[in-house]
């Protein structure tokens, strides 16, 4: 099996004046090609360090990153669409700094906002622009360099929750009729459900893998949705099991 | 969805009000700002006329307008206006070149900005008028000297203000471009200056002004020609007509560059 990315025995300590904080502590796992893999954990248990560190942000302390590729997609939880493009030249952003602004690459992006629902807004400016329709220019903008890895770190979160929840699904239609593969931050054990074949459980900082669940529906054969997930008694055994999980701390 | 630039196709009785209200408004604004300066005017001229004011003090619009039409007629006051204005002009972009890239700089060198901090803070709150005299020997007794001294008001102001909008820029938009591989020039281009561009818009408008006060202190203290040397040879010869006459082309002029660096800023930002 070809992996896309692994962690292996990864530690990252942050260093202040004060003190020094242990943010992961031997943490491994590996992503497949095509895996959409969700990381769930309590607040502040380092699930976003991890990403960074992935996405050669940081550097880890200890250990070793392997990434087989050198295009990755990132995704923030708010859109950081730039105030001064237009949401098409938004979307060419990544495309510029590669210097894979070809005509090609161009059309592709025109392609996409097409198909998202966005062409019509391409000369307006994100101030113009709804939630929904901000953060699906932010995922347009992030498909159009054709990341081998996203990177999606809490990316509905500041949406409202309707919002959230058609987002969510268009998302997670989306990368997986492309075969992208994707890792998943949230807060949200539904949405981590629904979107991936498989949630890693962090424990609290320093963050470590607590459990992993391969997430199947046997009830949804073939193309699966992230709507007909929820939909399922599988899904509810899911989310139970994952909020055990992370509820230690109430005790 | 859209909040802006909606075309209203049809509008209510209500709305149709609501905007005459608007309208009415913005008019008796506009006419009231009229109102003031022309009643002020008659106000200061009738004053003098019936000498409830010493015109040797206060000069009288009569006056000031006669002398307008004489210096435009022997075409002195376009000469002296000539001079300041590119006096200002050249020291005005001096100042603001100068103070974007010595922010550009410090962001650059993030060691280079803590190293000066200090020296930075003391020489914003001298007041550089103070070190006018200095740099007009330095720098030459004309044009150059005070070109020099009014890009020395600005500068500092230009370099600390920008400096700072700089590192303030949302971390996670610079980010964004690393993730996409972004080297330090393609930050400062594609985020650091467009991000900051309505910061740079309003530090052009305050160093229009800052340029008019360095070019009328350097010419207080040496020029043979400009409006400042106008406003000094006036006052000295107890001349105020000159003196007034030299403050109002001031207004006028400086009103001028203000409206259109702000057209240039409405043209320029249009998110």
């Amino acid at each position: 099996m070809e992996y896309i990315c692994e962690l292996k025995n990864i530690s990252k300590r942050f260093h202040t004046i004060n003190n020094e904080t242990k943010a992961v502590e031997d943490l491994s796992f590996k992503v497949k090609k095509g895996e959409i893999v969700s990381i769930v954990g309590p607040s502040g248990s380092g699930k976003s360090t991890v990403l960074a560190l992935i996405a050669g942000l940081e550097k880890p302390s200890e250990g070793e990153i392997i990434v087989n590729t050198n295009s990755i997609g990132f995704m923030f939880q708010k859109d950081q669409l730039y105030e001064w493009r237009n949401i098409y030249k938004n979307c060419i952003l990544g495309l510029e700094v590669k210097k894979m602004d070809t005509e090609e690459n161009k059309r592709k992006v025109l392609n996409m906002l097409e198909k998202y629902g966005l062409i019509n807004f391409k000369n307006h400016f994100p101030s113009q622009l709804s939630g929904g329709m901000r953060q699906r220019a932010a995922l347009v903008r992030t498909l159009a360099i054709e990341p081998d890895l996203l990177l999606l770190d809490e990316p509905f979160s500041a949406l409202d929750y309707q919002t959230r929840l058609s987002i969510g699904d268009e998302v997670g239609r989306i990368l997986r009729s492309e075969k992208i593969s994707t890792i998943l931050v949230t807060h949200d054990i539904p949405e981590a459900v629904s979107i991936s074949d498989r949630v890693i459980v962090f424990t609290e900082r320093p963050a470590k893998v607590k459990k992993e669940y391969i997430i199947e529906f046997d009830e949804c054969p073939g193309e699966r949705t992230p709507m007909q997930c929820r939909n399922t008694l599988a899904f509810g055994e899911y989310f139970r099991n994952i909020w055990r999980d992370l509820d230690v701390e109430e005790e | 969805m859209l909040k802006k630039n909606e075309p209203i196709l049809s509008i209510s009785k209500e709305q149709g009000e609501y905007l005459q209200s608007i309208k009415k408004e913005q008019l008796f604004i506009k006419i009231s700002q009229v109102l003031l300066f022309v009643m002020s005017i008659i106000l200061w001229e009738l004053a003098a006329r019936h000498n409830f004011i010493d015109t040797f003090l206060t000069s009288s619009p009569g006056a000031i307008f006669e002398l307008i039409i004489r210096f435009i007629k022997d075409g002195s006051l376009f000469k002296h206006l000539y001079i300041s204005t590119m006096e200002t002009i050249v020291g005005f972009f001096a100042g603001t070149i100068v103070g974007l890239m010595a922010a550009v700089l410090l962001w650059w060198f993030e060691r280079l900005a803590k190293i000066m901090d200090p020296y930075m803070v003391i020489l914003n709150s001298l007041p550089k008028t103070a070190l006018a005299p200095i740099i007009i020997l330095w720098a030459g007794m004309g044009f150059s000297g005070i070109v020099v001294t009014a890009a020395s008001i600005s500068v500092i102001v230009t370099t600390m203000t920008l400096y700072t909008g700089f590192v303030n820029v949302e971390k996670d938009k610079i980010i964004l471009l690393k993730t996409f591989g972004a080297n330090k020039f393609q930050i400062l281009k594609k985020v650091i200056i467009p991000a900051n561009f309505p910061n740079i818009m309003s530090v052009i408008k305050v160093n229009i002004g800052l340029s008019w006060i360095g070019v009328i202190v350097g010419e207080f203290l040496v020029s043979k020609a400009g409006i400042g040397y106008l406003i000094l040879y006036g006052s000295q010869t107890f001349k105020l007509d000159l003196v007034m006459m030299g403050v109002f082309v001031l207004g006028v002029v400086a009103a001028i560059m203000y409206f259109f660096a702000a057209w240039l800023e409405k043209k320029l930002i249009k998110y």
